[in-house]
């Protein structure tokens, strides 16, 4: 059995009770973490990769499950699970790409724990970290976790673990925003700010901030939405690489588009797609093409590292299937 | 080793109300196992992997190695609480008449996240039932009598033996059943062949 190191547990009832107890426990020098579902805190805590003195238990925090159509944003509480996400009505319709990113998301458990704040907060994965604290110790620990070496790359001072939420592959292909609580008050980011590129710690969220709500813009035209997921075992596992896509089409032409590569390294990749703006994207052989050209550019600039259990020529040649699939699976569920 | 901090927890576990003392860092599992003698429910992995561990909480399927104790939210239904005395689940009847086991390590998972489907969908189609109990690893059967058992619970409105009489009379396919693919495999129910 894997036993966690013992800690003291907190069970605030509402979120200024939540972020004012962060506050105090930091303020007194002892190490937090926050939990909901508890599906990446609590096997990280069981392997010894967090350590804290208190964990924050929010699940029974009132106001922050659900999903509201405020007319211009779809605005979903942050403690909305994976499963709920990924059925809800309103996700369906305005987000039909987030929904199923929500839905690949592990196995129908660990979807109907895992709230949707847990997996943008998802902790990076690597082959070197994820492991009990026997297995690293036999290894030598890592720059991530105890260690000053990395494993993945020789010599390299960046820790390099893979970021490994699927929703946030797709929310930061629609644009999304984050709302942020603090003790000394909210406020709103995007979603491609929340990300640094650091595998030790890949967000921006300080130990006294939760996050409460993600903010989604609808689309203003037609929208194509897709994504896809490689893994191993396609019930359960994290993403060896995720692909999501969204493209806008304005008088039959592409107006807006967004490509996501994650699961390469601690910052999902966004790939610079404003040259196809303004291309026609009416017809099969236009659309191709323009998947065809957007293939060649994520081969080009997505170069997986040996973070995750697979070969990265393999996984490095899988980006155009993957980016293929996102887009057939978009435009099959628009036409 | 930092101080343990026990806690008084009350959780209303199979119908009963218990009253347990546990340190603030011990997960379901261990509660339901070490403290209550509820051993039905399996501790396989211990992280989230296997989903030998998955109990009703609510009515949802969850893991009960990766839920805190003193987080639970809701009446527990394990293993040991799916029949009543003396008397099984059809679930359970299921699996029983369909042979869907070998080892059984696994059972106790399979059965409740099929219970929490059927409670949730009482007519399945078969995507549905292997998308439900896909975060439940099985690594003897190779799940084929699993699917005819649930399909078997499901097909009768939980009169199992009606069903399972039909099934061996009619050797029903798979391919019976709504929803399944053109071309899906042919399943004779009873016999655990597919053709």
């Amino acid at each position: 059995m894997l036993r966690m190191d013992p800690f003291l547990t907190e069970t605030p009832t509402s979120v200024d009770e939540a972020v004012a107890l962060l506050a105090a426990h930091q303020a007194a020098g002892r190490s937090t973490k926050v939990i909901a579902g508890g599906t990446d805190v609590v096997p990280n805590l069981k392997h010894g990769l967090f350590d804290p003195e208190v964990i924050v238990h929010i699940g029974r925090v009132p106001g922050l499950k659900g999903v509201v159509d405020d007319g211009g944003h779809l605005l979903i509480g942050a403690l909305t699970t994976l499963h709920d996400l990924s059925v809800h009505p309103l996700v369906q319709q305005h987000a039909s790409g987030l929904a199923r990113a929500a839905s690949l998301v592990a196995g129908p458990q660990l979807r109907r724990m895992g709230t949707l704040g847990g997996n943008l907060a998802l902790d990076t994965r690597c082959l070197f970290y994820n492991q009990t604290y026997f297995w690293r110790e036999a290894l030598g620990f890592c720059l991530k976790k105890d260690g000053s070496l990395c494993h993945v790359v020789a010599g390299g001072k960046k820790c390099v673990a893979a970021a490994s939420n699927d929703t946030a592959t797709m929310l930061l292909c629609l644009d999304a925003e984050v709302v942020l609580q603090a003790p000394t008050g909210r406020r709103t980011m995007k979603l491609e700010d929340f990300y640094v590129a650091n595998g030790i710690k890949n967000t921006v969220l300080e130990a006294v901030d939760l996050l409460v709500q993600v903010r989604v813009p609808k689309a203003a035209s037609r929208r194509f939405e897709g994504y896809a997921k490689l893994r191993h075992r396609n019930a359960i596992d994290y993403p060896l690489l995720s692909v999501g896509l969204r493209v806008d089409v304005d008088g039959g032409v592409v107006s807006a588009m967004r490509c996501v590569v994650s699961a390469l390294q601690a910052r999902p990749h966004k790939l610079p797609c404003d040259a196809w703006i303004g291309r026609a994207f009416e017809h099969r052989q236009e659309r191709q093409d323009v998947v065809d050209g957007l293939k060649q550019l994520a081969f080009a600039k997505c170069v997986p590292v040996k973070n995750l259990a697979d070969d990265v020529v393999w996984r490095r040649e899988m980006v155009r299937v993957l980016v293929q699939r996102a887009f057939d699976e978009a435009i099959g569920e628009a036409s | 080793m930092r101080p343990k901090k026990t806690v008084l927890l009350t959780l209303l576990v199979n119908g009963q109300r218990h009253e347990v003392a546990a340190p603030q860092h011990h997960t379901l599992c261990e509660v339901l196992r070490d403290k209550l003698r509820l051993t039905g429910t399996k501790q396989g992995c211990d992280k989230g992997d296997c989903g030998a561990c998955t109990v009703l909480v609510g009515g949802q399927a969850v893991l009960s190695c990766l839920t805190l104790a003193c987080a639970v939210d809701g009446p527990v239904t394990t293993i040991e609480g799916l029949g009543g005395r003396g008397t099984l689940d059809p679930v359970q009847d299921a699996f029983d008449k369909c042979g869907a086991l070998q080892c059984g390590f696994c059972q106790p998972g399979m059965m409740i996240s099929a219970r929490g489907l059927l409670d949730e969908n009482p007519t399945p189609t078969i995507d549905e039932i292997r998308n439900a109990l896909s975060g439940n690893l099985c690594r003897c059967t190779g799940y084929t009598k699993i699917l005819e058992a649930v399909l078997l619970a499901a097909a009768h409105g939980n009169d199992v033996d009606q069903s399972y009489n039909d099934m061996r009379r009619d050797r029903v396919a798979v391919s019976a059943f709504p929803d399944v693919p053109p071309g899906g495999g042919l399943l004779i129910i009873g016999q655990g062949k597919s053709q």
